[in-house]
């Protein structure tokens, strides 16, 4: 048996899932508060279990944009721009996103303290709104349910057009580059291993792989260097040539 | 005599595990949710990785084969 073949496994469908979100989005507003399992569950298994495993397994959007990009040949698959790929970029990325989601959140208080009224209207790219009352038919919970539903829908509507458009213009999964969940998630992980990267980083030099690498997809924090000695450090060989 | 070997730039790195899902022999894990890293014994250059690679986080080090 071919050990290099992968199997499908459940998660590897969830591309479908944010499909799905956009579909019922379109029909009963509601629906948009669902997607707040994509901004906590990444967040929450992030300081738990000191990994990305949202982003590299669960993450319907990156499945998505890469079918869109691969599958669908709709990439052109050039490199994305050095500038989208820096630290200042993405990190201002991210503080950006915070502050226009801290504005949807005001604007939610806005109107459960009756200071405003509800907007029935999903806003693109923070700037244009596009009527979408039919999918409120109001009544049995307060009007500030519907806003925060119709603007966490803006969110989410907003950051995948971008991510559409820079798989077209760039890689398919571009967007992972300045993902805000992706950017704080990796933040967390940073912060949250420090000293395990620190020990990586201290007790073989530059590129040999880290001690408990072998289980860095389950993330498990062991002592375990067995494999130190069958991993051959690559900037060796290379100086061995050069 | 060393082989075409796969090299992760670890500031560049965003961990988003797309090398990790195209590599055919499995090479490639994500670190601790911070940077991908490679197996060198199981990495044989075949560069898909840093074809996919959005980041362009993926050196490639040519062997002397």
């Amino acid at each position: 048996m071919n050990k290099a073949i992968r199997r499908f496994k459940w998660y590897d469908f969830l591309w479908i899932w944010s499909i799905v979100y956009f579909a019922l989005g379109f029909f009963n507003i509601m629906f948009a508060w669902l997607g707040m399992i994509d901004f906590l569950v990444p967040i929450v298994i992030a300081a738990i279990k000191g990994d990305k495993f949202f982003c590299n397994k669960l993450c319907g959007r990156g499945q998505l944009l890469h079918h869109i990009g691969t599958t669908c040949k709709c990439s052109r698959n050039k490199p994305t721009p050095r500038w989208m790929v820096s630290k200042w970029f993405r990190y201002g990325f991210l503080i950006f996103f915070l502050a226009m989601f801290g504005v949807m959140v005001f604007q939610t208080w806005m109107v459960a303290s009756g200071a405003a009224s509800l907007k029935e209207a999903v806003r693109l790219l923070w700037a244009f709104d596009v009527p979408w009352g039919w999918t409120y038919r109001g009544g049995v919970l307060p009007d500030w349910v519907a806003q925060f539903a119709f603007g966490f829908y803006s969110i989410m509507l907003t950051s995948t057009l971008i991510g559409l458009v820079v798989t077209v213009l760039f890689k398919p999964r571009s967007w992972c580059v300045f993902c805000p969940m992706g950017t704080m998630t990796q933040l967390i992980c940073r912060l949250r291993n420090r000293s395990a990267l620190k020990r990586a980083e201290a007790s073989d030099g530059a590129e040999a792989v880290p001690e408990g690498a072998k289980d860095a997809v389950t993330g498990s924090d062991t002592e375990a260097s067995s494999d130190q000695d069958a991993i051959q450090p690559i900037r060796q060989e290379s100086a061995e040539q050069s | 005599m060393a082989k075409r070997q796969a090299e992760i730039d670890r500031d560049r790195c965003v961990a988003c595990g797309a090398c990790c899902k195209v590599c055919p022999r499995e090479a490639l894990t994500i670190f601790k949710g911070c940077y991908a890293v490679v197996d060198g014994v199981r990495c044989v250059g075949c560069r898909k990785c840093a074809a996919v690679c959005p980041a362009s986080a993926v050196i490639i080090r040519e062997g002397s084969r």
